[in-house]
């Protein structure tokens, strides 16, 4: 997500946007992404800081985003033996 | 008779000028239009121009598509009126379902602005009647969301209606089928991601855009003629 | 009401930059003691950035007047005439938010220039945008972290420039696009635009007329840029408290779209006072520079201000650079129209405030007086004379690179083929440069020609610096980058009219530095005065330095002429057997090439650099214009880096057409291929033309005493020269336009 503070201009566009198409009770609009992928780690604690590593590395940009992991364990199925 | 085009205008739209100076070359005076009209009463064909409405804010199109002006739009559409959308007016009718399908980031993934070669693939619309099934056009790309997407039974369905306007000879973005222009069951709603209005004045380009705008200005002289929108 | 007044740190002043004598000035100017509001409005605009304190001095020594100039430097943009239209130009830097986040500080860099040419009353006509980066990633060369982030950056603003340009629909025309070591680390992004107004709707900064309302438009406020008078706020920084950090900028090009539109449409209304938009030092500085300007004062209500943060405080409201935001002030009968207009185009205005006789800026929030200041004095800044040593430098050896390369054909490919001289077709393809319909002649050309909305008349642009030039030596090298950019509008048929220009140099503290600053100056004001180019305006960016090195003197000149009704000729050779000649002489000397650069390595401030006659230039240009004019050529491209190599292989890529050439007979017999073809001699254009037109090219030039040797001819599918060189078109292509994609490939 973009960072607190940052501008956002697609979230203020849609905010801005939203009262005409019929919803005009919705603000605060702020507009980031989800990135959805399988860990191969011995365990949650493990996936998660690989994670974290491949978001402050890459996935986010620092500078201008805030990210937060979510681990679901054995959600990518069981490797075969 | 003088044709009446309107030229519909999004906040963001930026090629309204140029279409409106395209058709000026070819002698017809069109006339802006804002999104806020709710008639498009008198106008003899509808013209969405290229940009970025809205910013591209949430999908390309996405927001644009509710705008007021759609509403006459699709009433105009559905008389038979003839709706031409280009590049950002493609994305925005793909988005209101006046056309199938959708535009998607370019496979490169870089913003693409260059000429292409198009390939005419039926002459039975409005917008190609004056060219020949085969013929190539020399017009400019200028998008990073060209991408043209349908899921397979839609791609079947369009071949099989000669509904795919053009195709690209060498697909600059991944496009399925190297669609580059699609054309409306009725045959008289066309989207396409090149632009013809880029290439109608010659000192600052090609002139092969005037075969399409051409075509379309002749067929509201000459309805019945082959290719046309009104029964 | 009296102001509220505060005690704080003492300290606190030398913390945000101003000095011990600067902060008693503030104090003798408002007879006590500034408040924290006060005192973020002085220093920043007292910096470096706003007030040009270290380079006044020198700038006020440029040439500024000229016939076609309607307003020189002090406003948001200069302004010329051309085919009865004003022409506004500028060009600015964004370089170190390009470091740090390339994007977005490439995004803000446009939103900002834009927005001056539109302060103007224009209409942004086109974009340019000269780059210069470290090395990109080569096999065995350098170090690869660094080439690295290089690319990521190259890639970072060239997107960047991309979104925000083809958004806003303002087509990017020309550039360019360097590499040296120097600028790994400091990238410069520079960024200049053109706009167009009819003469009399050119609009000013003034606030006048007491009584007459201050309306803000566009973005929100918020705490973006707010930088080192952050150390101003009042909370302590806990965990959990970064909201109130301050924030990287970040573009919204749709934003700036209805502002365009918007403004546009308000200046054609007839209810726009004076226009003012806000760049660094946001609110603070757009109200106290219009009213200063026009005699008067303001009243301003930072309630009254939109705001995107809650609990923002008084100096972070002043100093805040939210982009996309503009100042107008209106009548109050005209008020309502102004607001209903914006409103129409889902643009968010407010009436901030009101224009005083008072001639001092006062600042309400939550009912009290936060701000009470001269509005003068906020633009009446500190101007420094600070230690300038001019740099000796030494000459490179004499007779450096004479001997031959073991294989020529290598060393053009090679040389072709570097990434500052091969086809930037990777970056311009990627940027919007057909909106408008206005490009007659567009990136890949030796200048842009652009078409006038409102008038028949055609103007050109060019961008053009040399970095290496200026650190061997900083006169002549301002002077070459003048001449180049004159040299470039006359190879389309363009009369030179004026310039921009963008100073990019290191740390004011150094004396180097200084010194080279006021030896580039000099040059500049030779250079212009020779040429008939006055200064228009410009940007001096300082402090572009990286772990204690400066980066190259970088001088970059943006510069506008006035096309003749039968230009511009083609790039390159375009009939076989059309005659391809030399208007000017080349020199056996390879001083400053870039083929030398390639060879030896040796930086900039090493690598000598060739002659230069200015009045030599001029004539030149008379006879290429001339030339162009009576339509003797077919083709003209200005030589410059890389020589005749670069300038015959680009005159043979342009229409796949080669030519058979000879070199020149030197002063002392025939010149060795290779010194022929790498030499950057000044003064020399090449050209084509149907071999029944060379008598009458021959008077034209003889006329001016410009020398004109015919070479060879076009024709065939190769770039011969002599016996010693023969290398197919195709061969050409292939090492000038892979370079960058495979540079670029993640």
């Amino acid at each position: 997500m973009p960072k607190e503070g940052i501008a956002d201009p697609q979230g203020q566009t849609i905010e801005r946007a939203l009262p005409s198409l019929g919803f005009p009770a919705m603000h605060e609009v702020r507009v980031g992404k989800r990135i959805e992928l399988v860990v191969d780690a011995a365990d949650s604690a493990a996936a998660e800081a690989s994670v974290k590593a491949a978001c402050t590395r890459f996935l986010a940009n620092p500078v201008i985003e805030d990210f937060s992991v979510q681990v679901v364990p054995g959600a990518g199925g069981e490797v075969p033996a | 008779m003088t044709a009446r085009v309107a030229v519909l205008l999004f906040p963001g739209s930026n090629c309204e000028q140029d279409v409106l100076h395209a058709f000026g070359c070819l002698g017809v005076r069109a006339e802006y239009v804002w999104h806020h009209a709710t008639d498009l009463g008198g106008f003899d064909a509808v013209v969405l121009p290229g940009g970025f409405s809205y910013g591209d804010s949430l999908r390309t199109g996405a927001i644009a598509a509710f705008s007021p002006v759609m509403g006459a739009v699709r009433a105009f559409a559905a008389e038979g009126g003839p709706v031409l959308g280009i590049c950002n007016g493609f994305q925005i009718l793909c988005e209101a379902g006046l056309l199938p399908g959708a535009l998607r980031w370019n496979a490169g993934l870089k913003f693409i602005c260059r000429p292409v070669d198009l390939r005419v693939e039926t002459a039975a619309t409005p917008f190609t009647r004056g060219a020949e099934v085969g013929q190539v056009l020399r017009i400019p790309i200028n998008h990073f969301q060209g991408n043209y997407y349908g899921p397979p039974e839609l791609l079947a369905e369009l071949i099989a209606t000669d509904r795919v306007a053009f195709r690209y000879c060498d697909n600059p973005n991944g496009s399925e089928g190297a669609i580059a222009g699609v054309i409306s069951a009725g045959r008289n709603v066309l989207g396409m991601m090149p632009h013809p209005e880029r290439a109608v004045d010659p000192s600052v380009g090609g002139t092969d855009g005037a075969v399409i705008l051409t075509s379309l200005l002749d067929s509201l002289v000459a309805p019945a003629g082959p290719g046309s929108a009104r029964q | 009401m009296s102001v509220e007044e505060e005690t704080l740190d003492p300290a606190l002043h030398r913390q945000l930059g101003l000095t011990d004598s600067e902060y008693q000035r503030i104090v003798s100017i408002l007879g006590r003691d500034p408040n924290r509001a006060e005192l973020a409005m002085y220093s920043v605009m007292w910096s470096e950035h706003c007030s040009y304190k270290s380079s006044r001095i020198y700038l006020r020594t440029l040439p500024t007047e000229g016939r076609h100039v309607l307003l020189g430097p002090g406003e948001g943009a200069g302004i010329v005439e051309a085919g009865g239209m004003a022409v506004a130009l500028r060009i600015e830097s964004h370089n170190h938010p390009s470091y740090i986040e390339p994007v977005q500080g490439a995004q803000t860099g446009v939103g900002g220039i834009v927005r001056d040419i539109l302060s103007m009353g224009a209409r942004p006509i086109a974009l340019l945008d000269p780059l210069r980066f470290g090395p990109l990633p080569v096999e065995g060369r350098g170090d690869p972290a660094v080439a690295e982030r290089n690319r990521f950056l190259v890639d970072g603003v060239v997107s960047g420039i991309s979104a925000y340009g083809n958004c806003i629909g303002v087509p990017t025309v020309g550039g360019e696009v360097a590499f040296d070591p120097c600028y790994s680390g400091n990238p410069l992004v520079n960024v200049m635009c053109v706009g167009v107004a009819p003469m009399d709707r050119i609009k000013l900064a003034r606030a006048h007329g007491p009584g007459n309302v201050v309306l803000l438009l566009g973005s929100r406020t918020g705490r973006d840029g707010i930088g080192g008078v952050s150390v101003l706020a009042s909370s302590v920084f806990e965990a959990g408290s970064e909201t109130k950090r301050p924030s990287v900028q970040v573009g919204d090009p749709f934003m700036e779209k209805l502002l365009i539109e918007a403004c546009l449409e308000l200046i054609e209304r007839g209810v726009v006072v004076g226009i003012q938009d806000l760049g660094g030092a946001g609110i603070c500085c757009a109200t106290s520079e219009s009213a200063a300007n026009a005699g008067t004062g303001m009243r301003i209500d930072l309630d009254r201000v939109p705001k995107r943060e809650p609990g923002m405080e008084p100096f972070e409201l002043l100093t805040s650079e939210s982009q996309e935001r503009m100042l107008i002030v209106v009548t109050p009968e005209d008020a309502e129209e102004a607001l209903a207009t914006c409103r129409r185009w889902g643009l968010e205005a407010a009436a901030i405030g009101e224009v005083t006789d008072t001639g001092r800026l006062e600042v309400y929030h939550r009912g009290v007086l936060a701000a009470d200041v001269p509005a003068a004095s906020l633009g009446d800044g500190p101007v420094y004379d600070r230690p300038a040593r001019k740099v000796s430098r030494a000459d490179p050896p004499a007779g450096l690179g004479l001997e031959a390369p073991d294989d020529l054909a290598s060393a053009v490919l090679a040389l072709v083929g570097d990434p500052t001289l091969c086809s930037k077709r990777w970056v311009w393809e990627q940027y919007d440069h057909q909106v408008m319909l206005g490009t007659v002649a567009g990136p890949g050309h030796d200048a842009a020609v652009l078409r006038l909305p409102g008038s028949t008349t055609r103007i050109a642009v060019t961008a053009d610096g040399n970095g290496r030039w200026c650190a061997a030596d900083p006169y002549l090298g301002t002077c070459h980058a003048v001449a180049e950019a004159a040299r470039n509008l006359s190879a389309v048929g363009a009369e030179p009219i004026g310039i921009t220009n963008c100073m990019n140099f290191g740390s004011p503290e150094r004396p180097e530095v200084m010194g080279d600053f006021a030896e580039s100056i000099r040059g500049m004001s030779h250079a212009c005065l020779a040429l008939g180019t006055p200064v228009t305006g410009g940007n001096v960016s300082f402090y572009n330095e990286h772990a204690g090195a400066s980066i190259d003197p970088t001088p970059i000149i943006g510069m506008v002429g006035i096309v003749a009704e039968a230009g511009p000729p083609a790039l390159g050779f375009q009939t076989a057997g059309d005659l391809v000649a030399l208007l000017g002489t080349t020199r056996p000397d390879l001083a400053g090439s870039e083929y030398l650069r390639m060879t030896t390595g040796r930086p900039g401030r090493e690598s000598g650099l060739p002659a230069l006659d200015l009045d030599f230039e001029a004539a030149l240009g008379r006879v290429a214009r001339s030339a162009i004019g009576r339509r003797l050529l077919t083709s003209a491209h200005d030589c410059s880096s890389g020589g005749l190599a670069a300038a015959l292989a680009e005159a043979c890529l342009d229409a796949g057409v080669g030519a058979t050439v000879e070199p020149e007979r030197g002063p002392d017999g025939p010149m060795a291929a290779h010194v022929w073809l790498f030499a950057e001699t000044a003064g020399r254009i090449l050209v084509s033309l149907a071999a029944s037109d060379l008598p009458a090219l021959g008077a034209v030039a003889a006329a001016e005493g410009v020398p004109l040797t015919v070479l060879g001819v076009a024709g065939g599918d190769a770039l011969a020269v002599g016996e010693t060189l023969s290398l197919p078109v195709g061969e050409l292509r292939r090492a000038y336009e892979d370079t960058l994609p495979q540079a670029m490939k993640l």
